[in-house]
Formats: structure tokens, C-alpha cells, sequence
């Protein structure tokens, strides 16, 4: 990518350099000032020319305009969307069917629509288009959007141009926003490394040390080995800023295997909260379990659906919230059939239960299957969990992952709370202490095994919807999570709680430490083969329950 | 008479062998002599593709057969022989690899097409000494009996029983895939081994060589089937009885638990992996797909369809399954796995014992009535 | 999981007389602060028939559990015969030395009829492979039928072990001991849901089988105790606080305060 664009800006160096010259020369005045309309109106005039150097020339002078619309206008520009409309003025146009829709150039006001007999195109070659993207480029760092100004910034430092430099200046002199001065520093310090001034040399590497940017690493480390750099002690300034950037990159690395560990963790977390639940306190083995997330997922699939139909646009985005105890109550009911319909006649067989609840997932997956199709089904990100935040130095992590690290450990303590308070979680501890005590004590044993495994089940719904957001939802959602969340429950210690959370997040951590080294799917093995080894050692897991009562 | 003669003979009562040759005919002599010597017009002519789909079964009930003993009868339910089987049929193919030589597309004398492609310029270590067919089927059982022997090691020595196991030896099975699925394990990744040519120079696309390898997989059968039946019915085969009914119990008898499970356990794999080198050549291709766990419990359910802790009714239980499988597949594909989920659930619901339980309970009911009515004949 | 290690603080075994079979010094096991063994000594000599009594929970079957190698005691050092360290030793390894023993709750392999139940118990090399390949002796099955004959099963010879009434599986566990024929046996609750006419002859059994074994016999029923006429220890939370003849025994104060005080 950045390869490319470098190698088009070079190709555009001849007339790249002329539209720097004039940025230069109009660097001294200031920049994005508005313009006056009428200083706007003549260069844009100025297009209307059947020569190119004129063209070129006119180009030029519209980017040390420097105002947004400028940018709009050399953009429609490059996009031959720009025309001179019969009575001679400039306008930008969009073809919408037989008409052309028509704004004003200059003030972006609309105008009544034209036939294409009124207009005539003003039109660009290459050459143009690229001298139009070198102006336009630094046009951007006077755009009135923060994140295009930084975009800008970001472009203009991965090519690095002396030129450039006072436009940097400039820039950073009027600017508001510390992120974007920030970043504008970056530029300048790039640029003066090749100050004729020591002391400018020596203050820039400074600046550049606080980066944590592999690219200015390595441009640092250029300067080093070409021996551009001949003072000594900004030799020692270079490689004690290269070593700066080296730790934190170093931490960085760790910092995001740690964060994308974290985020793996929670999503194991989540696949294997209601297993926890069906296997570590009922000791029933749920093959069925990865279908209870599946139908979760389809779950919030249906409600999305409704809400598209249904609900108001702006109210979209809550769908997910209203999934939320469909998603539960879905799973929970399909939980208290299989438990009532099957597995109670089981209780004391954990084998058969194995394999009767795997074909009540065969059954599961064909059913969605002949219902929604074998394909995957889109189930949209709502506004308010899309994007990323940048934590630091290119850590980033798209915040529909930060919810699902929030909510699972929500679920978790939302879970605990209810088991440790709940009159039914009292109930439910006593039956799996002691059946027949709590039986002799009025407890419907029967029932708070389906309301168990309900609940067992409805949570793993619950992060079927969780899960719909990052991943395909399709009928084999389900499979895809099973042997991971039987592992994290083993693992983490059955019956444990506090088990199936440490479990899951060191098993997603180590996952995302050993990706680096082995490859995803190596990295996936070593971890399973540890966990079969690590099994041998511990049968009964990290969080055991020790004593009589865990013997055979 | 030797002790081993007489030893053989008790293995199945007179009934029983009398069975045993009935069926041994039928599958060795009846069925080749319909498809070779019958003309093809006849209606009794039995197809080529019958009898090579009838081969696959028979290796599928080997299969089962492996897992009957260490299921039905040490009570340790593997949800990973599909390793053991796929680890069999991939020394078979690496053999039958081998023999494709210069007549694979890239022609590469020694290299399968793969490696060509994957830019690799020699064979890797591990893939010396197949294309030797001796080697090759040794290595057939030594590969399943040494990954039995290790995983089987670590699991019964640290007491890793039931359930646990069963989600262990499933995640083995997984790791297996995943692994396979690589590229860099130079076993042909995704696509696995196929293209086969022939086998010890025999076309295998010839119906001849077909009827031949259906043959020796009924044979093997009945080999495999025989030895199963000596382990169950010696001695160990009431310790491994004991084992299931009641493992701890057996240690305070003075039987190592830990290495009757490692033995009948490892003995299985080898069988597994017996089964899997004879049905690569019937299907044509071998890849990571005999790993996925789905179709590792599918071998569950075989042995509990005709009954475990029966051998009989293993193998029985592999063929009418996959019987089934095949009819509801070509009828609609969709059927088949709400049928196979039916039948995981109905099986262990309402016939824990099998067809071979259904069989016996009903022969008894009417021994029962029988006798009854014989009574009253008397009394009256 | 490595127990501690103990030893250097416990005084040579030079002090063993010969006529012990099994010593006990020092056993301490607790489950999750449970205290089941408390500093437990006891020593058995060869041929002698011990009774172990105490309230529930005293430490008889944990002790039981730790000369058989299901339990690792935390403490102490535990010795057989010729000073052979049983708490190194797993369950498999101990009874193959010579110890058998014979559960609370019996425990027959219910699948197995029991003519087999005593030929898997029955004194043979256990290994595996042997195990394989070995018939069984005309001299093993008239030890077997023996057997039969000493618990009363002669009938119940070819009958799944499962269909036995409660008492005959009592039965069954003794038998299979007998063919076991361990030097030591330990019986945990051997006459228990046995009717009058069984305790009475199984108490004749054990008199029997004493002039040729060491047993130690764990029992509640205090008129079977007596009838066995034999040493008795009295367990309480883990310790052993009495030990005499019946007589000594019954006017112990600490003994009538254990049983009687609550």
C-alpha cells in the first residue's frame, strides 16, 4: 500500500515540486484564512482552460487557497465531476439518471438541475490527478476535521519532503487540537533530522524518541547507517532514541498480545460461562452446549430483523438490547426441553448424556440449517459499539471487542451474584451438595435441575448474541466454540467459577503470545496438547476442589 | 489338539461359529462370485460400487469393533479414534503416493504433486521408507499404537476416566485436524492424499482389484474380529469387565488399571488403524476430514446401535448405520443428520443394549412365555 | 502432589519386633482442615485377629484407606512386613504385597457371575500380558470351589454377581479374599446387613481364617466384637485412646465417655 503511494508521488515529482514551490510562496501569507470569494472565483476560473500547464497552473494556485472547499472543489476535480455550466461558471456536478445535479462551486449551494447539453467537463489526465493528490494532501492539513488533519499529517511524514517543511510550520502554529500539533511536531522533527542546525538536528531526534512508530525506528536507524548523520553526540542522541522506541514498542507488542489475549479470553469466557454452569455444577455433559450459543446468535439475528422492519431507524441500534433476553429466554426454554425431554432420564450416566445431547446438536444445527440456510447471516455492529479506539502507539482495539470484555465479565458477576444470593442459587447449591438432604428438605430437586440447566443454557445464549457480533453466525457458530469451552472448563477446574474465568483468560492470552512465534493454528495446537498434558498433571484442573467430596 | 487350537475353538459357542462361517461365506464367497462370475445383466449380478461400498463398511465395522473393546468393554469411551483410523489411511496413502511416481501431473519422480507445488525440493523425513508397502502397513499400526500408547499413558496413569477422558481424547482428535490441515505437515494439507494409481501394482481402478481389496477387508474382519473375541473372552477381558464396573475395586485386587486400560487401549488404536489403511485404497483419498470430531463420535453411536459390550453387535451396528447413511443420503441429504441426531438420542434413551439388547430381551420374553405355557400345559 | 517430606524427624525403624506385620507411627491426614488422622499409632503383629472399633468419623476407614495406598497420609510412616514402606507404594503394588481388604459398602463386579469374581481375586501373577494368555488350573478352580463351599455359593456359582442378596455379596467380598490369600486382611464392617444366623457364622469364619491370616476387623456391632474375642483398638477423632482385651475396653472411662457421653 504505502509502497504504491510512494511510487506515485515520485511519479509526480516534476509537477509535485512546482505546486510545492507555490505552497512555499504562499507559506509566508496565511494559510486557510477564508478566502475571498472573489480570489476564489478567479482561480477557479483559471480551470477553464484547454492547456494543461495552465490547468497545472491554476491547480496550484487553488491549493494556496487552502480552504475546505478548495479541497472539495480539487477533489471533484480528479473525479471529473467538475464543469463550466453554460454561462461560463465553474460548478460541480453528479449525473442522476438523464440530469446532472449541480452545486455551486464556490459555495456549495445547490442550483437548479441541467442537461448535459448545458455543461462542458473540465478535463484532468494522470498527471493532473497526481499533482491534484500532492495538493490536496497538504490541503488536508488544513481541513476542519481533526482526523483528516492528523491523516494528512500521517501521509506527508511516511514521504518525507524538506519542502514540506514550512507548511508544517504553519500548520502547527494554528493549530488547536494537541493530538493533531502533536503529530504535526513528529513532521517537523522528521524534516529538521536534515536541519543544516545541529542544535535543531538534536532537538528533533529528542522529539522523535517520544514516538513509538516502527517507520520513524527505522528512518532513524537510516540516518545512522547511511552516515548522514556526522556529530557525534546526535549519534548517541539517534541510537538512544532508537533504543526509547525499541522499549516501548517492546511493551506496546506486550501491551496488544495482552489486550488481543484478553479479548480472545472473554469471548472463550463467554462460550464457556454456561458450561461452567450444565458441567461444573450438574456434572452434565452438554454436547449440545455450542447450539445454545448458536441460537442465541439466531436469536439476535430475528430481532435485528424485526427491528429493520419494525422499529424506527434511529432506534436500530438498540436492537441489541432487546436481544438480550430473547437471546436468554430462546436457550433457556430449548434448555429446559432437552433437560426435561432427555437428560433427566440420564442423571448418573454422563457417557449416554454425551451422546444423546450430541445428536440433539446434530438435530439443532439441520434444523437451523433447513430454516435460515447454510449461510452466514449478517448480523450488524449497532452505532454505538462500532469503531476503535487507539490506546497507545497503534494499540487498537475495535470497541465492539472492549464490549464483549465488559459484558462478558458483567455475565460472570451477574452470575455469581445470583448463585451466591439468590434463593434459587441457594436451592441449586444444596441439590448439588446433597441431593437426597436437600430433597428430604422440601427442595423440588427435579425442577431446580431444569431451572439449572435453564439457566446453564440461557447464559450460553446470552453469549451466543455477545459472540453474533464478532463472529459468522451460521449454523456451525455452535461447533465452532465446543471443544474451546469444554478445555477452559477443565482446565480452569469443574465446579469452579473462579476457575472458568482464570481458565479462559490465560488460555486466551497464551494463545495470542504464541500466535506471534508458531502461527494462529500451531499456536492453537501447542495450547490444546498443553492442555491435555497439563490435564495429566491436574485431572481435576487449575481451581480444584480438594478432599473427600472430590474423590471417586 | 494344542491348547491354542482348543483355546480357538472356545472363543464363540457352536451357534456362534456356525454364524460366524455363515456370514464368512457369504461376505468372502457369495458376494465376489455375484460380482465377478454373474453377468451384469443378471439381476442377482451384485455392481462393482456395491461391493466397494460394502468393503467401506466392513472397514468401518473394524472401527467399531476397536472401539467396542475399549467402550463396551473397559467402559473408557474414546470420542478420538477417527486419529487412529486417519493415521492408518494416511500410511496407506503415503504409500500409495509413492507408487503414483512420474505419472502425477508435475511428474516429479519422487515428490507428490504437492510438495511440487509447495516449492519443496526433496521428501521430508518422515515420508522415507513408504514406498516401501511392508513398511508402509507396519507403520499403519506403530504410528496409532504409539500415539495410543503415550496419550493412553498420561490419561490412565494420572486416573483420567468417563467423561474426562471422552473430552480429552475429542480434543486430541481436534489438535490432530487443525495440524493436518497445515500445509507445512507435508500430508498434502486440505486436500489431503489422493490421485492413487495402484497398490503393490495391482490398478486400483481396475474391478478386479476393487473385489480384491473387498476381500481382504472381510477378511481382516474376521481376523480383527477373532482377536477381540480372544481378548474379551480371557482373562483380561473380566478384569477389563471389572475395570468398568468397578475400577478402583480392581486395584485392591492387585491388577494394574493403568496398564490393562494402556494395553486394550493401544491394541484398539492399532486395529483403528488397521481399518483405516484398508479403506483408503476402497474411497480413493484420505484427508483431514477423518479427523473432524463429528465423525468420531459417529463411531459411538455404530457400537451403540448394535450394542456394545457385544462384538457382534459393534460390527453389526457399523454396517446398518452407515446402511442408513447411505440410503437417507442419496433419498435427502438434509434427513440424514436429523435421523442420526434421532438416533444418538433414542439409542441411549431407550436402548441402552442395542439392537443386540432388543434381540436378546426378546428371545428371553419368549423362552419365558414358552416355558410358562408349557406349565400350564402340564398343570392343566 | 508430593507428600511432605517427614522421614528425618521419625526415629529409625530399628525398634520393630520381628512378629510385626503392620506399624503404623505418627499417620496424620486431614481433608480440607478436617483432621481424619490424628497422629494415629497402631501396631499388628502376624497372626493376630485385631478388632477396631469407634464412633463415626473416628478414622477407622481412612486408616484402612492409607495401609491400601488410596490415601497419602500427610505424616507418619506406615510399614509392612519387612519394613516395606507402604505410603510409597500404590493401591495395585499393596495388594500384590499382601494386603486384601473388603469394603464398607460390598463391592463385586456386579457383570460378572461369581465363580469369575473369585477367579479375578484368586492368589495368580496379575500382569497383564500373563493375564492375557493364562488359562485357569484344575488346581485354581478346586481352590475356587472351595471357597465356594466356605461362603456358601456353591450354588450361586454361574449367577451374575449383581443378582445377590445383600448378605451373600458380604459373603463374596470374604471369599474373594480368601483366594486373595493376602497375609493381612482388613474388613471394614464385614457383618454388616447380615442377619443374626450370618454374624454368627461369619464370626466362626474369621476364627478360621485367623489361624492362618492376620486380620483387623472394623466393626460397630459391639456383641460381634466380643465374639471375636480378640484385641480391640478404640479410635476417636483420629487417635487410637484405648487398647486390651474386651474387658479392659468396656470399664475404660475414656471409652464409656466417647460412646456414651454424647
Amino acid at each position: 500500500m504505502i509502497d504504491r503511494k510512494s511510487r506515485d508521488l515520485s511519479g509526480s515529482r516534476i509537477l509535485g515540486t512546482a505546486a510545492l514551490g507555490a505552497a512555499l510562496l504562499f507559506a509566508a501569507a496565511p494559510v486557510a484564512s477564508e478566502p475571498s470569494e472573489a480570489d476564489f472565483h478567479a482561480a477557479l476560473q483559471a480551470l477553464d482552460t484547454k492547456k494543461f500547464q495552465q490547468k497545472a497552473q491554476a491547480i496550484e494556485h487553488l491549493g494556496t487557497l487552502g480552504a475546505p472547499r478548495v479541497l472539495e472543489v480539487l477533489e471533484s476535480l480528479a473525479k471529473g465531476r467538475l464543469y463550466v455550466r453554460k454561462d461560463g461558471r465553474i460548478v460541480i456536478a453528479e449525473r442522476s439518471g438523464k440530469k446532472y445535479i449541480i452545486q455551486d462551486a464556490i459555495s456549495g449551494r445547490p442550483e437548479p438541475e441541467a442537461s448535459k447539453k448545458e455543461l462542458k467537463k473540465i478535463k484532468v489526465n494522470n498527471r493532473l490527478r497526481r499533482l491534484i493528490r500532492g495538493v490536496t494532501g497538504q490541503l488536508a492539513l488544513f481541513s476542519d476535521d481533526p482526523d483528516r488533519r492528523i491523516e494528512a499529517a500521517d501521509n506527508l511524514i511516511k514521504n518525507p519532503n524538506p519542502q514540506i517543511l514550512p507548511l508544517f510550520r504553519q500548520a502547527r502554529d494554528r493549530e488547536t487540537d494537541d493530538a493533531v500539533r502533536a503529530k504535526l511536531e513528529v513532521g517537523i522533527a522528521v524534516l529538521e533530522l536534515e536541519a543544516d542546525d545541529p542544535a535543531l538536528r538534536l532537538a528533533a531526534t529528542a522529539t522523535l524518541a517520544e514516538t513509538s512508530d516502527p517507520d520513524i525506528r527505522s528512518l532513524l536507524e537510516r540516518r545512522l547507517q547511511t552516515d548522514a548523520e556526522p556529530n557525534l553526540e546526535i549519534r548517541d542522541a539517534l541510537n538512544g532514541a532508537i533504543e526509547t522506541i525499541d522499549r516501548k514498542l517492546w511493551l506496546f507488542g506486550i501491551a496488544e498480545n495482552l489486550l488481543f489475549g484478553i479479548s480472545l479470553g472473554s469471548v472463550l469466557l463467554l462460550a464457556a460461562i454456561g458450561l461452567a454452569i450444565t458441567f461444573g455444577v450438574m456434572g452434565v455433559i452438554n454436547m449440545a452446549h455450542g447450539e445454545m450459543i448458536m441460537l442465541g446468535a439466531y436469536s439476535a439475528f430475528m430481532v435485528q430483523e424485526i427491528f429493520r422492519s419494525v422499529v424506527p431507524p434511529e432506534l436500530f441500534g438498540f436492537y441489541l438490547l432487546a436481544a438480550l433476553p430473547v437471546a436468554f429466554l430462546v436457550s433457556a426454554s430449548m434448555g429446559v426441553l432437552i433437560e426435561r425431554g432427555v437428560i433427566r432420564f440420564l442423571y448418573g450416566r454422563p457417557l449416554e448424556t454425551l451422546l444423546a445431547t450430541w445428536g440433539i446438536s446434530l438435530i439443532l444445527q439441520q434444523l437451523v440449517r433447513s430454516i435460515f440456510g447454510a449461510n452466514n447471516q449478517e448480523v450488524a455492529n449497532p452505532e454505538w459499539i462500532s469503531g476503535a479506539i487507539e490506546i497507545a502507539g497503534g494499540v487498537t482495539v475495535t470497541l465492539n471487542r472492549l464490549c464483549i470484555i465488559l459484558f462478558s465479565l458483567a455475565v460472570v458477576a451477574a452470575l455469581a451474584a445470583f448463585i451466591r444470593y439468590s434463593r434459587f442459587g441457594l436451592n441449586m447449591r444444596a441439590v448439588t451438595q446433597n441431593r437426597s438432604m436437600a430433597a428430604s428438605m422440601g427442595i423440588r430437586t427435579g425442577q431446580v435441575d431444569a431451572l439449572t440447566f435453564a439457566l446453564g443454557s440461557g447464559i450460553a445464549g446470552v453469549a451466543g448474541m455477545a459472540l453474533s457480533q464478532i463472529s459468522n453466525v451460521s449454523p456451525n457458530l455452535g461447533q465452532n466454540f465446543i471443544v474451546d469451552s469444554f478445555m477452559v472448563v477443565v482446565f480452569g477446574g469443574v465446579g469452579s467459577l473462579w476457575g472458568t474465568i482464570v481458565g479462559a483468560f490465560s488460555l486466551g492470552i497464551v494463545n495470542k503470545f504464541l500466535e506471534p512465534v508458531s502461527g494462529a493454528i500451531l499456536g492453537k495446537i501447542v495450547v490444546l496438547v498443553f492442555i491435555i498434558l497439563f490435564i495429566q498433571m491436574r485431572p481435576r484442573g487449575l481451581f480444584a476442589l480438594k478432599g473427600r467430596a472430590a474423590g471417586d | 489338539m494344542g491348547p491354542l487350537s482348543s483355546r480357538l475353538f472356545a472363543l464363540e459357542s457352536r451357534r456362534g461359529w456356525t454364524v460366524f462361517m455363515g456370514l464368512a461365506a457369504v461376505l468372502m464367497v457369495v458376494v465376489p462370485v455375484l460380482n465377478l462370475a454373474v453377468p451384469e445383466n443378471s439381476w442377482l449380478h451384485v455392481p462393482t460400487f456395491w461391493v466397494t461400498t460394502l468393503g467401506k463398511f466392513l472397514c468401518f465395522a473394524m472401527l467399531a469393533l476397536a472401539l467396542d473393546l475399549i467402550w463396551g468393554y473397559a467402559g473408557i469411551l474414546s470420542l478420538g479414534h477417527g486419529a487412529f483410523f486417519g493415521l492408518g489411511g494416511y500410511a496407506m496413502g503415503m504409500y500409495l503416493m509413492r507408487q503414483i511416481g512420474e505419472r502425477s501431473v508435475y511428474g516429479h519422480p519422487e515428490l507428490p504433486d504437492f510438495m511440487v507445488f509447495l516449492n519443496w525440493k526433496e521428501l521430508p523425513w518422515y515420508w522415507y521408507g513408504f514406498d516401501s508397502f511392508a513398511f508402509a502397513m507396519l507403520m499403519a499400526m506403530l504410528v496409532p499404537g504409539a500415539l495410543a500408547f503415550v496419550f493412553g499413558w498420561l490419561a490412565f496413569r494420572s486416573r483420567i476416566t468417563g467423561v474426562y477422558f471422552s473430552i480429552i481424547s475429542q480434543a486430541m482428535v481436534f489438535a490432530m485436524m487443525l495440524a493436518f490441515f497445515r500445509n507445512e505437515m507435508g500430508f498434502g494439507g486440505n486436500n489431503g492424499l489422493t490421485d492413487f494409481k495402484d497398490l503393490l501394482g495391482f490398478d486400483l481402478s481396475a474391478s478386479t482389484t476393487k473385489v480384491g481389496l473387498y476381500v481382504i477387508s472381510a477378511l481382516m474382519l474376521g481376523l480383527v474380529y477373532l482377536l477381540c473375541r480372544y481378548v474379551v473372552t480371557s482373562k483380561l477381558g473380566r478384569v477389563l469387565i471389572a475395570v468398568r464396573d468397578a475400577e478402583s475395586r480392581v486395584r485392591f485386587l492387585g491388577y494394574s488399571v493403568t496398564r490393562a486400560k494402556l494395553f486394550v487401549f493401544t491394541l484398539s488404536a492399532v486395529l483403528a488403524g488397521i481399518a483405516g489403511a484398508l479403506y483408503v485404497p476402497q474411497v480413493g483419498i484420505i484427508n483431514p476430514g477423518e479427523f473432524t470430531p463429528a465423525k468420531s463420535i459417529e463411531v459411538a453411536i455404530w457400537v451403540a446401535v448394535g450394542g456394545r459390550g457385544t462384538l457382534f453387535g459393534a460390527a453389526a451396528g457399523a454396517v446398518a448405520v452407515n446402511g442408513a447413511k447411505s440410503l437417507l443420503t442419496g433419498i435427502a441429504p438434509e434427513i440424514w443428520l436429523f435421523f442420526l441426531g434421532a438416533l444418538f438420542i433414542l439409542v441411549t434413551l431407550l436402548m441402552p443394549r442395542g439392537l443386540v439388547g432388543v434381540v436378546r430381551q426378546w428371545r428371553e420374553r419368549r423362552a419365558i412365555s414358552k416355558a410358562s405355557h408349557s406349565d400350564s400345559h402340564v398343570s392343566a | 502432589m508430593s507428600l511432605p517430606d517427614s522421614s528425618p524427624a521419625l526415629p529409625e525403624p530399628h525398634h520393630i519386633a520381628p512378629e510385626t506385620l503392620l506399624y503404623l507411627d505418627g499417620v496424620s491426614v486431614s481433608f480440607d482442615g478436617f483432621q481424619a488422622l490424628n497422629s494415629l499409632s497402631l501396631i499388628i503383629d502376624r497372626g493376630e485377629m485385631r478388632a477396631i472399633i469407634g464412633p463415626n468419623g473416628a478414622g477407622k476407614t481412612t486408616m484402612m484407606d492409607v495401609v491400601t495406598g488410596r490415601t497419602r497420609p500427610d505424616h507418619g510412616e506406615v510399614l509392612f512386613a519387612d519394613r516395606i514402606d507402604l505410603t510409597a507404594l500404590n493401591e495395585t503394588e499393596i495388594a500384590n504385597l499382601g494386603i486384601g481388604r473388603k469394603f464398607q459398602k460390598p463391592t463385586v463386579f456386579e457383570n460378572l457371575t461369581v465363580f469369575e469374581n473369585l477367579s479375578l481375586a484368586l492368589k495368580a501373577d496379575r500382569r497383564i500380558l500373563t493375564v492375557l494368555f493364562s488359562g485357569i488350573s484344575v488346581e485354581q478352580t478346586e481352590r475356587i470351589e472351595q471357597a465356594l463351599e466356605t461362603t456358601r455359593l456353591t450354588a450361586q456359582r454361574d449367577r451374575a454377581a449383581g443378582s445377590l442378596s445383600h448378605g451373600q455379596k458380604q459373603w463374596l467380598e470374604i471369599g474373594m479374599l480368601l483366594v486373595q490369600e493376602p497375609d493381612l486382611m482388613l474388613l471394614d464392617e464385614p457383618v454388616a446387613g447380615m442377619t443374626d444366623a450370618e454374624t454368627e457364622q461369619t464370626v466362626g469364619l474369621l476364627h478360621e481364617i485367623s489361624r492362618t491370616h492376620s486380620l483387623v476387623v472394623v466393626e460397630h456391632d459391639m456383641n460381634f466384637v466380643r465374639d471375636l474375642d480378640c484385641r480391640i483398638t478404640v479410635l476417636d477423632e483420629g487417635q487410637v485412646i484405648a487398647e486390651g482385651p474386651m474387658d479392659a475396653i468396656q470399664s475404660d472411662p475414656r471409652v464409656i465417655e466417647v460412646y456414651l457421653g454424647r
